[in-house]
C-alpha cells in the first residue's frame, strides 16, 4: 500500500513538473497577448492540482495536509480571478486579439 | 526526486522571467509575474518536503496571498493610468 | 445590486456572519497549531478585526454565503477536474507541435442563471480549464475567448452551464 501512493504521488508529481513546464514554453511561444493566457492558465490551474495533489499523498493525513489543502484552494480561487482582470484590463486598455475568424454569437439571445 | 519537480519549477520561472523582459506590452509582463507568483508559491511547498520543514507552507501561503493582491493593485494602478493619460497609454510596440 | 434567484436557499445575515467568523477561527487554529491563552486571545482579536472590516464593507449588505455546497457540488468539481486535464492535454499538443497551430476566436455566452454567484462560478471555470478564458462578465453575458475552435465548440454545446444551473435547481 505504501509503495503504490508513493508511485502514484511521484506520478502526480512529474506530471504537475510536465505541465507547469509545457506552459513555460507556451507563454514564450504564442504570438500574442491572450494566447499567452492560455498557455499559462495550463501552468495555473493543472500545474497547482498535480503538485500539490502529488505532496498531499506524500503527507498523509496531517495538519500539513490541510494547509497543503488550502493553499490548493486559495490558487485555484485566485488563479482565475487574477486572469480574468488581466483581461479585461488589456481589453479596456485597447488591447485588441488577433483572430483567426469572428465567431458570431450563436448562444446570444 | 523532488530536486526534478524543483528543477522544472526553476525552468519554468526562467521562462516567466524572459517573457517578463521580453514584454512587448505590460500586460504581458504582468501575466509572467503572476506566473512567476504561482511558480513560486508551488516551489516552496516542495521545498517544505524536500528539506522537511514544513514551516515554509506559511510562506507559500503568505506569498500566494500577496501575489495575488499584488498583481490586482498592478492592474488597477494602470487601468487608472490610462484612463487619465489616453494619448499616452500603457500600450507599447507590437 | 440584490438580483438573488428565488429558488435559492437564503441564508440570514447573522448566521452568515457567524460561518465567517467559525471559518477566521478554524484559520487561525490550524495555521498556528499552539494553544496558549495569549495567542489563543491575540487569534480571536485578529477574528474580530477582520469580521469588524468585513462588515463596514457592507459584505453581508449584499451578497450572502449561497454557494451550492452539497454533494452535487463536489460531483461538479470531478467533472471540472476532468475537464481541465482534457483540455490541458489539448493545449500542451498545441504548444509542442512546430507550427503552433492556434486559431484564436471570441464569442458571448449567456450563463443560464440568474444568480450572480452561479455566474462567477461559471466564469471562473471557463478560465480555470486551458484553452478557454472569461474576459468579461456583464449581466449574466460572459465574453470568452478561446484558443481553438473545438474549445469554443465545446464551451457553447453547454454542459458546464447545464450543469452548474442544475447545482441550484433542486
Amino acid at each position: 500500500m505504501e509503495t503504490v501512493i508513493d508511485i502514484v504521488s511521484w506520478l502526480l508529481l512529474t506530471s504537475g513538473g510536465f505541465f507547469v513546464l509545457v506552459g513555460g514554453v507556451g507563454a514564450l511561444r504564442m504570438p500574442n497577448l491572450y494566447t499567452r493566457m492560455h498557455a499559462a492558465s495550463v501552468t495555473d490551474s493543472i500545474g497547482p492540482i498535480l503538485v500539490i495533489g502529488g505532496l498531499i499523498l506524500q503527507a498523509g493525513m496531517t495538519l500539513v495536509s490541510i494547509k497543503l489543502a488550502a493553499i490548493l484552494v486559495f490558487l485555484l480561487l485566485t488563479g482565475p480571478t487574477a486572469s480574468n482582470a488581466l483581461a479585461s484590463a488589456a481589453m479596456l486598455s485597447g488591447h485588441r486579439p488577433g483572430l483567426a475568424q469572428k465567431m458570431s454569437a450563436e448562444d446570444e439571445s | 526526486m523532488y530536486i526534478a519537480v524543483a528543477l522544472a519549477l526553476v525552468v519554468t520561472m526562467g521562462l516567466a522571467l524572459i517573457r517578463a523582459l521580453l514584454g512587448p506590452t505590460v500586460y504581458d509582463r504582468v501575466l509572467a509575474v503572476n506566473m512567476m507568483g504561482t511558480k513560486t508559491v508551488l516551489l516552496l511547498s516542495v521545498i517544505t518536503f524536500a528539506i522537511g520543514r514544513p514551516d515554509f507552507l506559511d510562506l507559500a501561503l503568505a506569498y500566494a496571498l500577496i501575489n495575488f493582491i499584488g498583481v490586482l493593485a498592478v492592474l488597477e494602478f494602470f487601468r487608472k493610468r490610462s484612463e487619465l493619460d489616453p494619448e499616452n497609454n500603457t500600450k507599447e510596440a507590437e | 445590486m440584490r438580483t438573488l434567484d428565488p429558488h435559492s436557499p437564503q441564508i440570514p445575515r447573522l448566521a452568515s456572519i457567524l460561518i465567517l467568523f467559525a471559518l477566521l477561527a478554524v484559520t487561525w487554529l490550524v495555521w498556528s497549531g499552539f494553544f496558549k491563552a495569549l495567542l489563543l486571545f491575540l487569534g480571536l482579536v485578529s477574528s474580530v478585526l477582520c469580521l469588524w472590516l468585513t462588515i463596514r464593507m457592507r459584505f453581508f449588505d449584499d451578497y450572502l454565503f449561497c454557494l451550492p455546497v452539497g454533494l452535487g457540488f463536489v460531483g461538479y468539481l470531478f467533472w471540472l477536474l476532468r475537464e481541465v486535464l482534457k483540455s490541458s492535454l489539448d493545449v500542451t499538443k498545441i504548444v509542442l507541435s512546430p507550427s503552433l497551430p492556434v486559431s484564436p476566436r471570441i464569442a458571448r455566452i449567456r450563463a443560464g442563471s440568474e444568480h450572480p454567484y452561479d455566474q462567477v462560478l461559471f466564469a471562473n471555470s471557463i478560465t480555470l480549464t486551458p484553452g478557454t478564458l472569461s474576459m468579461d462578465v456583464d449581466k449574466g453575458v460572459i465574453t470568452v475567448h478561446s484558443l481553438t475552435e473545438e474549445g469554443m465548440r465545446d464551451l457553447m454545446s453547454g454542459e458546464m452551464d447545464r450543469r452548474i444551473t442544475a447545482l441550484r435547481r433542486k
